[in-house]
């Protein structure tokens, strides 16, 4: 098991104090990390926590085999062991579930008073909280990102989006300039394996807030927490129907948007399928909101606070082990600090800790899934063939599990695959600009418009690029920031709608 | 041409025409919210067992235990000195803390209790705590501090000169300051609590190193806030950027405020993945401290036992 | 004398590319046209060109002040109420009762004065500050998409071809306008109106023709960031979304009911503006 971390001993220069001549950053000396102080293992305790063996599906308020018996593996990707087998809903089960979301839309939920639909949501909310552990450890387990993330992040996150929610449930009247709104029924929800929970958290708490029920479908290879949340909603005894939760792979996903009963799809994943479910539901009037891909640009000026916009890159790439569409995977950095960006940059990749994701010290976790790992490796391949030096952080990587190190190419051009082509892993193209023109161009310059993060101290610059930026979210001296209250989602082909904050409320309802 | 002199004309007020010696493209400016994030992430490193008894071992031997008072008598820091001496009476593997911190005027009754030791003795001077004192005056103390036998010299800077934009008095004060230390350590304190914004802090601790300080110190204790997480990243990293421009290896003195072995660690923490595990010497690193002493105790004394341990049961020195 | 028909491309009167005509039949009452005049019939070359003229006019249009692309709005609201007459008598000629014609004109310039007026409210209406948890400014503001294709409804055509349009443009985009094929005579007239005006060349761009030829180019082009399609063809609306399925455009749809709810008040509004326009949410840190 990993969590074992190699001993970097490093080359130092020891020149003679208070240098003579002008010391070009580059020619700096490195520093060293050789086991003073080492942190020995911290795993996350996790004998309180039981995954059932098999899971089953979640319909009109009560758990259901699968009518075809079918179930299929959910395995750890950083011990490839087999964590519980998990039902494969076909078009009937499917069907059942949307009939049981139109009947609890027609009985229950529509009728109920808002102030009602909020206090089911509170409820949730807190339940979030009070298994907070348990969801972080078993999310760990299923996706592979370290603890401290789906700690401090994912399952904080989700907690805080139910609650966010549950206080519009009966403020919709003010929510839209006036306008009046109505529900629009049942909601068919397909969510990504990056962020299991939270993705579940992101579309179904303003979907209930609005008035509609769901009808949830995770990632196939991440299911548990989004089942997890199943009984947290049959815990908070929200009426039978209102929450259904149908796993299985894209055949599942595409019952749910293709149900006639089905009046919003609503997904978070690849362009590619946002394209196909796009086609899918063409003529059909449900109304549609995609979260797709991204390929953001990090642009780094010579005059920003250098040390934080370090950190700042290496949040927007190596969280959550770059399996994040918003995640700053295009480092345009201002040619005058390019070396001196790079080589801290470095310096500050070989202290990340890549391993076991339920150590508490893991920074990047496990590659979710052979598949994913592959496609790593092969965009990697093409980016060495195509001339791009290639830095990987040299540590020993635990031997079961996909795992791929921290990586950063520089001398990438525009042009490259690494350059254009969403890698999905820990995997940072450097890129360098002359001018703020040049750099929003660069920036611009893909098919994606899904984020950007701005790194300057100076603040007029600041707004004159997060203006010309095409993209939905833009960090400014930050990055990868998330919050209930902020509107998320993208521009061009990362998608259209929006989720979060007031705007992320209309994709739930039918204004007139 | 002196390395002080081309040091200087960095400031921009030296009317000798000398090359610039810049070793970082420019000061970088300091994100605050930026740097108590990392700072606070740092926070989460978990230390259990071994590597936490490593860690509040290697703390004890980089403390400065510390008494600064009116009140200081003889009395009170030859007991400090004892403790300094051996930290923990039953544990003679632990070594001893790096240096005990005291007034001037306590020096001889400390160099005398320590006789014998290698702890060392360190003193305040320069007006400490305010530093509103005519140089020569300032430098009068630091004379006297090192003649009465001080191996350390804890000085302060010049806040109000700092914070009215005279950078080049602050440098050379300093400087003047390393000379009247004639081969004693010198430690600059910042009193970071009192430069009001980290650009500040940044741009003092490249003064300060410029102009010869061996150690730089976030604070005298005797303004709050102290020491902090994210202030102690701010001066570690121009300490880095020193480093790797020009080889040089500055220490680092976080001062007042750290009173828990939990805070110990998460220094320990930023300096390892700040500076790399060279700088995890008492040669390099120091934690200026009076209560902290007693709780990395117990904290070992936890570790050893298994049982949690009771205050009255480490002496009060 | 009679005069010649042609579409509004880059800020310009052109003929098709293609050189191809449809010829529309109307009375000649009131006017000097003759029973029949020559349209053009615009191709899949015309709607790229009126990509390339949308796409050069649209930073400059995004970039001008709310407050003036509010008067610019004015300006041509001014303008229609001007050529009132010629407008009714446009629309009289395509066979629309005169009562209903003057009804027509009347609100087309109302609804033009009322977009002209929204230009600078509605980002305070859908912007937001955002109350995150951390130490950090966050705001979300709109901003226009870039090139939006409209599918202009048949009928009505004046108050459709405005209602449809001037939302689109009022939200800071260009667009490329495929004009109903019932009265594309009236869609050139309100052309010449927009010409007259102050809007700039490029922010509005209109194509005659057939929009089942043509729409499809728009729909599928990568240059063009959304589509507003008033159709009666369900075949032609299903097969657009589809087509814009390939770049990830915004689509909006109108059901056949629309079209006739377009006079009252149900056919202007915020969210007329609102599904052309991007959210951008930014951050900052805030600190010292």
């Amino acid at each position: 098991m990993g969590g074992e971390i190699t001993k970097r001993k490093r080359s130092q220069d020891l020149a003679a104090p208070g240098g003579t001549s002008p010391a070009s950053p580059e020619r700096g000396r490195n520093l060293e990390t050789n086991g003073v102080l080492e942190y020995a293992p911290a795993p996350e305790a996790i004998d309180h926590v039981r995954i059932a063996p098999r899971q089953d599906l979640f319909i009109a308020g009560t758990w259901r085999e699968p009518r075809a018996g079918k179930y299929t593996a959910a395995i750890s990707p950083s011990t490839e062991e087999q964590l519980a087998e998990i039902a494969e809903a076909d078009e009937r089960d499917v069907d059942d579930a949307v009939r049981a979301a139109q009947r609890a839309h027609e009985k229950y939920w529509s009728k109920s008073r808002p102030a009602e639909r909020a206090k089911y949501l509170f409820r949730v909310a807190r339940a979030i909280q009070e298994k907070a552990r348990e969801l972080a450890i078993v999310e760990s387990m299923n996706g592979g990102k370290p603890i401290k993330e789906s700690r401090d992040v994912d399952v904080p996150l989700a907690a805080a989006h139910f609650f966010y929610h549950a206080g519009w449930a009966d403020k919709l009247d003010l929510a839209f300039a006036g306008r009046a709104w109505r529900p629009l029924g049942v909601a068919g929800q397909i969510i990504p394996w990056n962020f299991p929970l939270l993705m579940a958290a992101w579309k179904v708490a303003p979907a209930l807030a609005c008035g509609n029920t769901v009808v949830l479908k995770p990632a196939e290879t991440t299911p548990l927490t989004a089942l997890l949340l199943a009984r947290i909603v049959e815990e908070a005894e929200l009426p039978p129907g209102v929450v259904n939760v149908v796993t299985g792979a894209g055949a599942t996903g595409a019952a749910v948007a293709a149900h006639p009963g089905v009046r919003k799809v609503a997904f978070t994943g690849s362009t590619e399928v946002g394209k196909r479910l796009q086609h899918a539901v063409a003529g059909t009037k449900k109304r549609l909101t995609l979260e797709l891909g991204g390929k953001a640009a990090n642009i780094v000026f010579a005059d920003a606070p250098v040390d934080q916009a370090i950190e700042g890159i290496v949040n927007g790439i190596y969280f959550n082990q770059g399996h994040v569409c918003c995640a700053g995977s295009r480092l345009l950095v201002e040619e005058s600090a390019h070396d001196l960006v790079v080589r801290k940059l470095k310096d500050r990749m070989a202290l990340l800790r890549v391993g076991d994701p339920l150590d508490k010290n893991t920074d990047v976790g496990a590659i979710h899934s052979l598949p994913q790992l592959r496609k790593i490796e092969e965009l990697v391949a093409s980016g060495e063939k195509e001339g791009a030096d290639r830095f990987s952080v040299s540590c020993a990587l635990p031997r079961a599990g996909y795992w791929f190190p921290p990586t950063l190419f520089t001398g990438v051009a525009q042009s490259t695959r690494i350059a254009r082509e969403e890698i999905f892993g820990p995997v940072l193209s450097v890129l360098t600009f002359r001018t703020p023109e040049e750099a929003v161009e660069k920036a611009n310059g893909t098919m994606y418009g899904l984020s950007a993060g701005v790194w300057t101290d100076k603040g007029a610059k600041l707004f004159w690029m997060a203006q010309r930026l095409k993209a939905g979210v833009v960090w400014g001296n930050t990055y990868n920031k998330f919050d209930p209250a902020a509107a998320f989602g993208g521009y061009k082909e990362s998608g259209f709608g929006r989720e979060g904050g007031r705007q992320g409320l209309s994709a739930y309802v039918e204004l007139s | 041409m002196t390395t002080r002199e081309s040091s200087l004309s960095r400031y921009g007020s030296s009317t000798r025409a000398a090359p610039v010696p810049i070793f970082y493209p420019a000061r970088p400016p300091v994100d605050q919210v930026g740097v108590e994030e990392r700072a606070a992430s740092l926070a989460k490193r978990s230390l259990k067992k071994a590597s936490k008894v490593a860690a509040l071992r290697l703390a004890v031997r980089m403390m400065d235990l510390t008494t600064l008072e009116g009140k200081d008598t003889p009395g009170k820091v030859r007991a400090l000195s004892r403790k300094a001496a051996a930290p923990l009476a039953t544990d003679a593997t632990l070594g001893f803390c790096a240096a005990i911190c005291v007034y001037p005027n306590l020096v001889p009754v400390a160099k005398r209790a320590l006789a014998g030791t290698t702890v060392k003795v360190a003193s305040v001077a320069t007006a400490f705590p305010s530093g509103q004192s005519p140089l020569d005056v300032k430098l009068a103390d630091v004379r006297r501090a090192v003649e009465l036998g001080a191996d350390e010299i804890d000085m302060v800077i010049d806040r109000g000169a700092m914070l009215a934009g005279e950078y080049t008095r602050v440098f050379e004060e300093i400087a003047a300051t390393k000379e009247a230390c004639a081969g004693a350590h010198l430690k600059v304190i910042l009193e970071t609590g009192e430069l009001g914004a980290y650009d500040v802090v940044r741009r003092a601790s490249e003064i300060a190193i410029a102009a010869g300080a061996d150690f730089i110190k976030t604070s005298t204790g005797k303004i709050s806030p102290a020491a902090t997480p994210a202030v102690t990243l701010v001066m570690l990293e121009a300490i880095r950027d020193t480093y790797v421009a020009t080889g040089r290896r500055i220490g680092m003195k976080p001062a007042g405020g750290v009173r828990t072995a939990k805070q110990a660690i998460h220094y320990l923490v930023l300096v390892k993945e700040t500076l790399g595990d060279a700088w995890l010497t008492p040669e390099l690193f120091r934690f200026g401290a009076s209560a902290l002493l007693n709780d990395v105790l117990m904290q070992l004394e936890k570790e050893r036992t298994g049982v949690y341990q009771a205050a009255e049961d480490f002496s009060k020195d | 004398m009679a005069k010649a028909y042609k579409m509004f491309v880059g800020g310009s009167f052109v003929r098709s590319e293609s050189g191809r005509y449809v010829q529309v039949r109307g009375s000649p009452a009131e006017s000097a046209d003759p029973q029949v005049v020559n349209v053009p019939r615009g191709s899949r070359k015309d709607a790229r060109d009126a990509v390339v003229a949308a796409r050069a006019a649209a930073d400059g249009w995004a970039a001008r002040t709310a407050y003036n692309r509010g008067q610019i709005l004015y300006r041509l609201a001014e303008v229609m109420e001007s050529r009132a007459g010629e407008l009714r008598a446009s629309l009289v000629r395509a066979g629309v009762p005169t009562r209903d014609a003057s009804r027509e004109v009347d609100v087309a310039v109302d609804r033009a004065v009322y977009y002209a007026g929204f230009c600078d409210k509605f980002q305070a209406l859908l912007a937001s500050h955002n109350p995150v948890s951390g130490p950090h400014f966050g705001f979300s503001l709109v901003e226009p998409m870039g090139v939006v294709a409209v599918v202009a409804p048949a009928r009505p055509a004046l108050l459709g071809l405005v209602s449809a349009v001037l939302p689109v443009v009022a939200g800071g985009n260009v667009c490329v306008v495929v004009a109903g094929a019932d009265d594309p005579r009236t869609a050139v007239l309100w052309c010449e109106c927009l010409a007259t005006s102050d809007v700039p060349g490029g922010v509005v761009n209109v194509l005659t023709g057939e929009a089942a030829e043509i729409a499809p180019h728009l729909a599928k082009h990568r240059e063009v960031a959304a589509l507003d399609a008033w159709s009666a063809d369900r075949a032609l609306l299903v097969a657009l979304e589809r087509d814009a399925s390939g770049s990830v455009k915004r689509v909006r749809t109108h059901d056949e009911t629309a079209a006739s709810r377009i006079a009252s008040d149900a056919g202007q509004g915020l969210g007329f503006i609102e599904t052309f326009l991007e959210t951008k949410t930014v951050w900052h840190p805030v600190g010292t």
